[in-house]
């Protein structure tokens, strides 16, 4: 797991980012850019999920909850401050300071018993905080979740940049407007986050991380404070996540449980760190890409078949874009089976031989 | 033509290479004792043996029979007994149940049960006990009482007087010889005084190979070679 | 305080904490009659989450194997059940409660042998090959989750499914002013017969020694001459009927189910097992007891905190007891 990454794996990630960086100059349609923010945002996302699972071994199912942290930490003062950036470093540090204490929490708690125990409270934590959310409706808008207004500066109708004649400027046939602004943002927070991540994977810690992964008893042994490194890992992984909610909701000008708190959301990034390959933080950037645009035009693509194929018992059922999770599902089982290193692994370990 | 032949044995656990390259043979009746230090690999010998680890490559004949890759259960099906290192006790169940479990068809041989009740006492006053709430040295007795309850031709006995009072390792030495007249013991032991009382065969295990083998009265009579071999400060 | 633990542990030690809920409440709430409704509702409760959660815990303490996707017996065992029941809806609302009684064993029958097969097929085809990998287990296991809940989605629809009830289990009795609901009382019955069956089976028999001695210590059972995989898939086949059967028992307490319903017992499972102790089924029962009499009161006292008061309840009793209130022992 622990080979450096193939050619192929530096280009294709090169190709992402340049891809991201021009993206709105490439593709101007709406749909699109939301693709490109959301690739971004589970960029990180992913990222921070496997410093944990890949680089300690242990499987949490809470993540989406720090990351509704996050969400929720900015929507709730976007919607009761009004647009600013005050609310949204205010939001931001608060989700990020109930993700600490949760995180600490549920660390100290169960860290110290087996990667199963963890797993099953995490689980059960991340059910309550939906539950809650969606109860808590004064506050977080319940199942309709909250919508409001992004900083000035992200408004479609400010203007960056004017012409001679006073309107805005265009680049390469692209409006210089607060939407822009928007994205490069999204862009800009999430490489910062996720270069973070890199350096923290190319630190001593890191090497000890790794130490922990391959002989938890032997680490110890050499007097590594297993528990402490993993609630510290924890931790981390935590913030990262709880800050990427904050950047996606003032990017979405919305929170609701679907978006930031569904388990269907946890889903996602697991299925991402699987086919992507865990214990790289490459594999992050390559499996998030992949499964959001196969979730946008794969999805369309399994409409036209199931109204293709409608009059035929149960396949229109089966393949209908709705029952995506099925066919994702089946495609995990099978990663995890016979790609267990995922994309990123696998590539490697064969670049090696 | 021995009871039991180990040729070639190597064995790893994960990465770590535990045993490099036994070969021992063991006769039949008597005590053959495995010696050496801590970590030498005496342990993982006997796993190996059980098929708890899988050596390989290497073979376990047992009566000339191959049972290198067999099933755990299989090979204690074959006639072998096994009394762990950490005993190996059902701590949730009483004495008698630990007991049922290990004969073949769920009743007892009375006469060999009469035997077993002569040895250790205690089992017959805690019968019905949960065995969790025995002492150590009760909880080895039963270890070796489920061993012997069945026949068999060969017990591998790991350590067993670790942490025992003195009165209670003499009571194990008697109960040792007794039944070394009914079976084979491949016994793994650091005591060397208690080793040296029982031990007909020997050999030493010195960083997963052997290092020795020869009768117990040469090996007792060789303080150089005991010195080179079993004390701690070389 | 000595004398007053050991006073506690002779009187049942931690089986006394279901009761001492019980008292607390009937404080709190000050109506008996409602107290004695929610009690019963509470105990029946405890019982069908016992059913799904005991298989869970004794596939984990004999092989170390947590399957994730256990909740999916549940469903599948809420549904089956659920549609047999429809199919046989002239049995159902028949005069004779004999035809009655046959629809519904013939639902409960149907959902515990899918479970069977279905506990079968999950540890042959997907469970084994990750034998002693959590992490790849874990993956797998909540994978297999996925695919099942989006074929009940595909196949039953995402709309709720109402649940016939034999009209002999309709209504309630009331005794002076405390009304108990005759299908709870049944819930509670069944659950307490499969408990004791359970019970017989581990304590009275060969092979439920060899379950619990192989939950302490798989190795020495081998060593013994016992093949405990084969033990296993027998034992998982069970947990997985009963997990089937519990949630067919559960579709007729709600009468209205959806597709979310094993994502929803899982939680609830999960938190009974970590309160109960791994392994044991003695523990597993009082964990669920606890959470089904805490579900109960607490919905009634305070709606909103009714899912949070059983996270509550596990934190607290892991701060006092890390491993559970009844671990078997390892």
């Amino acid at each position: 797991m622990t080979q450096k990454p193939s050619l192929i794996i530096k280009l294709a990630v090169l190709a992402i980012a340049a891809a991201l960086l021009f993206w709105p100059f490439l593709f101007q349609d709406v749909r699109s850019i939301q693709v490109a923010a959301r690739i971004c945002v589970f960029i990180v996302l992913v990222a921070s999920y496997d410093l944990l699972i890949g680089y300690t071994g242990i499987v949490s199912f809470a993540h989406v909850m720090f990351f509704g942290f996050g969400s929720y930490g900015s929507a709730i003062a976007l919607d009761q401050m009004g647009p600013g950036w005050l609310p949204v470093g205010l939001g931001a540090l608060a989700g990020v300071a109930l993700s600490l204490v949760i995180a600490v929490a549920i660390g100290l708690l169960s860290l110290r018993v087996k990667a199963i125990f963890f797993a099953m409270i995490t689980l059960a934590t991340a059910s309550v905080a939906l539950v809650l959310a969606s109860q808590l409706s004064g506050l977080t808008g319940g199942e309709d979740g909250i919508t409001y207004k992004a900083p000035d500066l992200f408004k479609p109708a400010t203007k960056l940049w004017l012409n001679a004649e006073g309107k805005v400027a265009q680049l390469w046939g692209v409006r210089l407007n607060g939407k822009l602004a928007a994205y490069y943002f999204v862009f800009l927070s999430s490489l910062m986050l996720f270069v973070v991540m890199l350096r923290l994977v190319g630190s001593p810690i890191g090497t000890v991380l790794k130490a922990i992964r391959e002989n938890e008893a032997r680490a110890e042994a050499i007097g590594y404070r297993v528990v402490a490194y993993r609630t510290f890992v924890f931790c981390i992984a935590a913030v990262v996540a709880s800050l990427a909610g904050s950047v996606y909701a003032v990017w979405l000008k919305y929170t609701g449980p679907e978006t930031a708190l569904s388990f269907d959301i946890m889903i996602d990034i697991l299925l991402m760190v699987v086919i992507g390959g865990m214990g790289t933080m490459w594999g992050a950037v390559i499996g998030a890409t992949l499964l959001v645009l196969a979730q946008y035009y794969l999805r369309d693509l399994m409409g036209a078949a199931a109204e293709a194929l409608s009059g035929l018992p149960l396949l229109p059922e089966i393949l209908s874009p709705d029952r995506w999770l099925l066919w994702l599902g089946i495609v995990f089982i099978l990663l995890v089976y016979f790609f267990p290193k995922g994309i990123v692994g696998t590539l490697s370990a064969k670049g090696a031989r | 033509m021995s009871l039991l032949s180990l040729k070639n044995m190597k064995t790893s656990i994960g990465q770590y290479h535990v045993l490099h390259d036994i070969s021992i043979e063991v006769p039949e009746g008597g005590v053959f004792v495995l010696l050496g230090r801590n970590g030498a690999g005496k342990s993982t010998t006997l796993r190996s043996i059980m098929g708890l680890w899988s050596p390989s490559p290497g073979s376990v004949t047992f009566r000339s029979e191959d049972l290198t890759g067999l099933h755990t259960a299989e090979i204690a099906k074959r006639g072998i007994a096994f009394v762990p290192e950490d005993m190996g006790i059902f701590g949730g169940l009483t004495v008698a149940e630990n007991m049922v479990l290990a004969t073949a068809d769920g009743s007892f041989d009375k006469d060999r049960l009469r035997w077993i009740y002569d040895l250790f006492p205690a089992l017959e006053k805690f019968w019905d006990k949960p065995a969790g709430a025995l002492s150590g040295g009760q909880k080895q007795m039963l270890s070796v009482a489920r061993a012997i309850i069945e026949p068999r031709e060969l017990i591998l006995i790991d350590e067993p007087t670790k942490g025992l009072a003195p009165a209670i390792v003499d009571n194990m030495a008697e109960a040792f010889r007794q039944i070394s007249d009914r079976s084979t013991i491949l016994l793994v032991e650091q005591n060397f005084e208690f080793a040296k009382s029982l031990g007909r065969d020997m050999a030493v295990i010195e960083d997963g190979r052997i290092a020795h083998a020869g009768t117990m009265a040469d090996f007792a009579a060789d303080q150089d070679l005991q010195d080179r071999l079993l004390s701690l400060s070389a | 305080m000595e004398r007053l633990n050991e006073t506690i542990d002779r009187l049942g030690g931690v089986y006394l904490l279901p009761l001492a809920v019980a008292v607390l409440a009937f404080v709190l709430i000050g109506a008996p009659s409602s107290w004695a409704t929610l009690t019963v509702a509470g105990l029946a409760m405890g019982m069908m989450i016992f059913l799904m959660a005991s298989g869970l815990s004794l596939v984990f303490g004999l092989m170390d194997v947590l399957n994730f996707g256990h909740s999916a017996f549940i469903s599948l065992g809420a549904f089956i059940s659920a549609s047999v029941l429809a199919a046989m809806g002239g049995w159902l609302g028949a005069e004779s409660v004999l035809l009655n009684a046959a629809a519904l064993l013939v639902a409960f029958g149907a959902a515990m042998l899918f479970g069977l097969v279905a506990g079968w097929f999950f540890e042959t085809v997907i469970i084994k090959p990750v034998y002693a990998d959590h992490l790849r287990q874990i993956l797998i296991t909540m994978g297999a989750l996925i695919v099942v809940e989006e074929l009940i989605l595909a196949i039953w629809g995402g709309t709720p499914f109402s649940v016939g009830r034999p009209a002999f289990l309709e209504g309630a009795f009331v005794i002076g002013d405390i009304t108990i609901e005759i299908y709870r009382a049944f819930a509670f019955a069944l659950g307490l017969l499969a408990y004791a069956a359970l019970y017989f089976v581990l304590n009275r028999t060969r092979l439920g020694l060899l379950i619990r001695a192989g939950v302490e210590n798989r190795e020495m059972v081998e060593a013994l001459g016992f093949r405990i995989d084969r033990l296993f898939i027998g034992v998982f086949m069970v947990g997985s009927a009963l997990a089937a059967l519990g949630g067919a028992m559960w579709a007729g307490y709600e009468t209205l189910i959806t597709p979310h319903l094993g994502a929803d017992m899982m939680i609830v499972v999960f938190i009974v097992v970590i309160i109960g102790g791994l392994g044991s089924v003695q523990g597993t029962l009082l964990g669920a007891i606890l959470v089904g009499l805490m579900s109960n009161y607490v919905g009634f006292l305070a709606p909103k905190l009714s899912l949070a008061s059983n996270m509550l309840l596990m934190m607290a009793i892991l701060l006092w007891r890390p491993n559970g209130l009844k671990p078997a022992v390892k």
